[in-house]
Formats: structure tokens, C-alpha cells, sequence
């Protein structure tokens, strides 16, 4: 039996190149790589006999509005063979385009178009690349942190029209978003308007 | 001439009463024989993940409620063992018994669901009739423990919100011991009944090497012949000490998977009784102050109390950076929390992993080929609800 040492060993020296780094954490493996190496990182993983993550748990992307580059693409990994999980991460531009896992896992359709629907981000050759989960004709990326939280349209049932139609949101008040922070631990703007003095 | 060949688009959904919710499937027919399925989600979608980067953390547990809601407790083990894992929370004994007793009675509540539905799909009315009054019987128990029959809001990152009510125990003890009779009566209706198994035997069969490709968890793998199971192999709170067993299909037909069903309740049911017999007294949340509110009595005698009491219910409590996938073994697979916190009191990322998401996704390959009818079988099987798909 592997334990998760070896395992992050095993693949640090035999993908020495592409690791950018590697680490583990609450009895997972995070593996941070390069967008341009996914395709051959993620086929060692899933064939190599000591690695054998054949199930893709799940994609997803998280939005760091204020990094160059801007979306973490994540893709979750399982392998029953050694009960051991693998997170991959790699940091990619706002416009970049990445690689379809569609081939090497058939999972990876709905994954990478909730993705797509979620984020914006575009999966090369992907075979199906629609919006999934939002409504027809739905506009802009609703999970990217400047998307508003009340979104940009609402839905109702128009007497006059006998249809349902969209309207721009109108609230009656606005979202009322506390600042929790203590006053005695300091606020950001407090401590960022220190800075620039 | 190459022969002509005409095939009919069907719109099966979103209003069909065996699209087991929101689900509009566009079907492509020759005849009678399904070529294409594309099934259309998102009609429930309330932008879950989103609402939660928005909320403190114990604001965020009923958003968990509302996803699968068939066994909403089961969902909130999930992201209540994240929260712990990021803070290294020590959750009390009894407080661990309780919370897997409850995870069993979500996940008695929803094979009863999908054993009766799925029944009713393929025509058998009797099973839905006799098996939601013993779900009634058991969202009394859900109830009298937090409040509300269904969307709990029960469980908290380091125990549960309330101990039990006296004499509950009592009751589900005398519950578990009826049930099996219930289970019986319920497989002599279907088991072996030549209608049942002529719509589901050797329907929408899934090979163990494709349950693995498409994702697959829980009883649609291990209908397949892969015995995986996370309470065994990733053990979580007490699953360590109970001892039960994980049934496994040969065929990975719709059949074998409601034979799984059925054996997993009566896995279910010696769970709940270990848990009434062997579950400790004590604390049932962390005494931590920082992270669970005092009681109540403690609240009028010290001011330290107070003050973390005001602190709990406007601040929250603040989570550590850090990122992890937590998985539990739901009712209908691997359900999982993938939590980024940034140290604030609220989550920067909640991404959720529902199993009926990868499931769904396997219809159009599930159903290639099959008849129209074997739509509703195939569907019923694999447990689908559309509060964890659209989320």
C-alpha cells in the first residue's frame, strides 16, 4: 500500500518538468501545473499504475478578480484503487483557452459546460460547449465575483402581455451587505487609505 | 437511394409527472426507439453557490437543505465536516452518533422515495401509498429533533444544534423494529413481480468500466459490481465503529440497483440501532465558545457568554485560508464540498458535487437504444432529484 507521500513523490519525479508545485493537506494531494500541460498530466494520472485516478469527481473554476491571472481551474480526482484523492489546480488568463478532458473522461461534458456557464472560461474542442444550467438566451458569467448577487433580470407573468416577461431587477431595497469587521481589528478601507497617506 | 430515414423530436418534461421534477429531456425517436436523449436541467436553478459566497457560514447549513431534499441531513454532514476539518473542531461523541443516526433515517427517507417512485414509474401504485405513510413516521422524527420535516437546519460545523427531545429515542427504537416488516411487505409487492422486473431487468445496464468513466456513485456504482462505499473506505464522525455491510449488483441493470436500495435500508436500519444502543451521554456541539453558541442558561449568568453569543449571531465565525473537497456518502452517491475559505466569515468558493449531476449526465448513453417506455424505468433508477442537480 502507497501511502500519500509516496504517491506525491512518484509524481513529482516522474512529471518533475510540469509540477509547479505540490503539497498535502487534510490527507489530499494539491498538485499546481500549467494550463499548456493538462492534457498529459491528467492522462498520467488516470493511467499510470501507481497513480490510477480513474474517476474525475468534479471540474471547477474559482474567480481571483485581482490576480494577473484571473480563474484557478480545479479538477478533482479519486482513484478507489489506493483510496487516495488529488486536487489539480492550474491559474489561467481571462481569455484563455483550455483543453476539453471530454476525451479522457466522458464526465467532463457537463463539468467543464457548467464551467463554461458559470465562468466564461472556453474548453477547446469540447463537443457540446452550451450553457447548462441558467436560462435561454442568459447573459454574462453569474459565479465571476463581479457579477451582482441579485443578477440582471427577474421573471414574471405579465397580465397585460398573457406571457411571462424579463424586466431589469428592481428591489424595493437594496442588498444590504454588512461589514462585519471588528472596528478594533481594523477595516480594509481604513487600513488601505492608511497605506496611501 | 439511401433510405429515408424520419425521426420525431418528443419533449418529455419539464411537466411530466415521471421527469421526477424539473426535467425537460429532448428525445430524439425512430419509431418507438430513443436515438438521442439531451436532457435540458437548470429549470430549479437558484444559484446556490453564489448565495452562499454571500452568506456567513452558519447562515449558509439551509441552503444545504435545499438541495437534495429528499435526505436534506445528509447534505449538511458535508459541509459541516469542512468547516471542521479547516478549523480541526474535536465534534463530542454523542454529537457524532446523532449525526450519523440522523444521515441513516435521511437515507431510509430517500430510497423509500426511489423505491416507491420508481414503482409508480413502471406502474405499481401500491408501494408509493404504503411507503410514504412510514416516510410521514420518519419526518416526524426529523420534526420533534429540529423543528421542521424537511429542511432541518440541524447539524453545525462541531456537533448539532439541539440534543435529542426526551423519549425520541424511544420511539425510533420502537420504529426500527417494525420497519423491516415494512421493507418485506414492500419487496412482496416487487421483487418478484413479473411486471416489475419485465420493465426493469436488464435495463439500462452500465458496465463497471463506464460507471467509473461517467463518475458514477454510490448504488449506480455499486449496481455495477464495484464495491465502494465512503462510510467503509473514507470513514467519517463514528461510520468506524458500526458495522453493517455494502451491497453490490452483478448486472447493473435498474433491477440490481433496486435490490441495492432495498438491502442498503436494512443496512440502514442495524446502523440506527447501534447508534440508539451504543450513543453516549455528553455534549452535543463543541464547547467552544468561538464556534457554538453558549446555552442559554449560561447566557444570563456570564458576560464572557454574552459577548460570544452577540459575536456568533451578527459576525459569525471567522474560518481559517484554506481549501478542501470533503465528500459524504449521500443517500444518492458522493456528495461533496469543494470550500475555499480566505479567513473571513464568509466562504470565498462553496462549490457543491451533486451525484445526480454526473448521473443525469450518463442518460443520453444510459437510454441509446432502448424503448420509449424504458425512459421512466431508466430515470426512476437513477434517483434523481433537481434540487442538488440545478442547485
Amino acid at each position: 500500500m502507497f501511502s500519500l507521500q509516496d504517491l506525491e513523490k512518484k509524481i513529482n519525479s516522474e512529471l518533475n518538468t510540469k509540477i509547479n508545485s505540490s503539497k498535502i493537506n487534510h490527507n489530499q494531494i494539491y498538485v499546481n501545473i500549467d494550463s499548456k500541460d493538462l492534457i498529459d498530466v491528467i492522462l498520467f494520472l488516470k493511467n499510470n499504475e501507481t497513480t490510477k485516478f480513474r474517476q474525475l469527481i468534479d471540474v471547477t473554476a474559482v474567480d481571483f478578480p485581482q490576480n494577473d491571472k484571473r480563474f484557478k481551474l480545479v479538477y478533482l480526482f479519486l482513484s478507489h484503487e489506493y483510496n487516495s484523492r488529488l486536487i489539480l489546480e492550474c491559474y489561467i488568463n481571462e481569455d484563455e483557452i483550455v483543453p476539453t478532458m471530454t476525451k479522457i473522461y466522458p464526465a467532463a461534458n457537463w463539468m467543464e459546460r457548467e464551467v463554461f456557464d458559470m465562468y466564461g472560461i472556453v474548453f477547446k474542442d469540447h463537443p457540446d460547449l452550451r450553457r447548462i444550467l441558467t436560462d435561454y438566451g442568459f447573459e454574462g458569467y453569474p459565479l465571476r465575483k463581479d457579477f451582482p448577487l441579485s443578477g440582471h433580470n427577474e421573471v414574471r407573468y405579465s397580465e397585460d402581455e398573457k406571457k411571462v416577461i424579463y424586466e431589469p431587477v428592481k428591489l424595493e431595497q437594496d442588498y444590504r451587505n454588512f461589514d462585519y469587521d471588528s472596528p478594533w481589528e481594523g477595516t480594509k478601507y481604513i487600513k488601505n487609505n492608511s497605506k496611501e497617506k | 437511394m439511401a433510405k429515408q430515414s424520419k425521426t420525431l423530436n418528443l419533449n418529455f418534461g419539464p411537466q411530466h409527472p415521471a421527469a421526477h421534477g424539473v426535467l425537460r429531456l429532448i428525445l430524439e425517436l425512430d419509431g418507438e426507439v430513443v436515438e438521442k436523449a439531451d436532457p435540458h436541467i437548470g429549470l430549479l436553478h437558484r444559484g446556490t453557490e453564489k448565495l452562499i459566497e454571500h452568506k456567513t457560514y452558519s447562515q449558509a447549513v439551509p441552503y444545504f437543505d435545499r438541495l437534495d431534499y429528499v435526505a436534506p441531513m445528509n447534505q449538511e454532514h458535508a459541509f459541516a465536516l469542512a468547516i471542521e476539518r479547516i478549523l480541526k473542531i474535536e465534534v463530542p461523541i454523542r454529537a457524532q452518533y446523532i449525526r450519523v443516526l440522523f444521515c441513516e433515517i435521511g437515507r431510509i427517507l430517500s430510497h423509500i422515495l426511489n423505491i416507491t417512485t420508481q414503482a409508480l414509474d413502471v406502474g405499481a401504485l401500491t408501494p408509493s401509498l404504503w411507503g410514504f405513510e412510514e416516510r410521514e413516521t420518519l419526518m416526524t422524527f426529523y420534526e420533534r429533533v429540529s423543528g421542521s420535516r424537511l429542511h432541518a437546519n440541524y447539524f453545525r460545523a462541531g456537533g448539532v444544534h439541539k440534543d435529542l427531545p426526551r423519549g425520541l429515542d424511544v420511539d425510533i427504537a420502537e420504529f426500527i423494529k417494525k420497519f423491516p416488516k415494512i421493507i418485506d411487505d414492500l419487496e412482496a409487492l416487487l421483487t418478484d413481480n413479473r411486471i416489475f422486473k419485465q420493465r426493469n431487468v436488464d435495463i439500462g445496464i452500465v458496465s463497471k468500466q463506464d460507471a467509473l468513466d461517467y463518475s458514477f456513485s454510490g448504488v449506480m456504482l455499486r449496481g455495477s459490481n464495484v464495491a465502494w462505499d465512503l462510510r467503509k473506505s473514507q470513514p467519517y464522525d463514528c461510520y468506524e465503529q458500526m458495522e453493517f455491510n455494502i451491497p453490490v449488483g452483478t448486472n447493473g441493470d435498474c433491477y440490481d440497483r433496486y435490490l441495492c436500495r432495498v438491502e442498503e435500508m436494512k443496512q440502514s436500519v442495524k446502523i440506527i440501532d447501534q447508534c440508539l444502543k451504543n450513543m453516549p451521554k455528553g455534549p452535543i456541539k463543541t464547547l467552544d465558545g468561538k464556534i457554538s453558541p453558549p446555552p442559554k442558561k449560561v447566557l444570563k449568568e456570564s458576560m464572557e457568554a454574552l459577548i460570544h453569543h452577540f459575536k456568533l449571531f451578527t459576525e459569525g465565525y471567522r474560518v481559517d485560508k484554506d481549501e478542501l473537497y470533503t465528500a459524504v456518502e449521500a443517500p444518492k452517491g458522493e456528495f461533496g464540498v469543494y470550500l475555499i475559505s480566505d479567513g473571513s466569515n464568509k466562504p470565498y468558493k462553496c462549490k457543491i458535487r451533486a451525484p445526480g449531476f454526473s448521473h443525469l449526465q450518463a442518460m443520453d448513453y444510459l437510454i441509446k437504444g432502448h424503448m420509449l417506455a424504458d425512459v421512466p424505468a431508466v430515470l426512476g433508477s437513477l434517483d434523481i432529484v433537481f434540487g442538488e442537480i440545478d442547485r
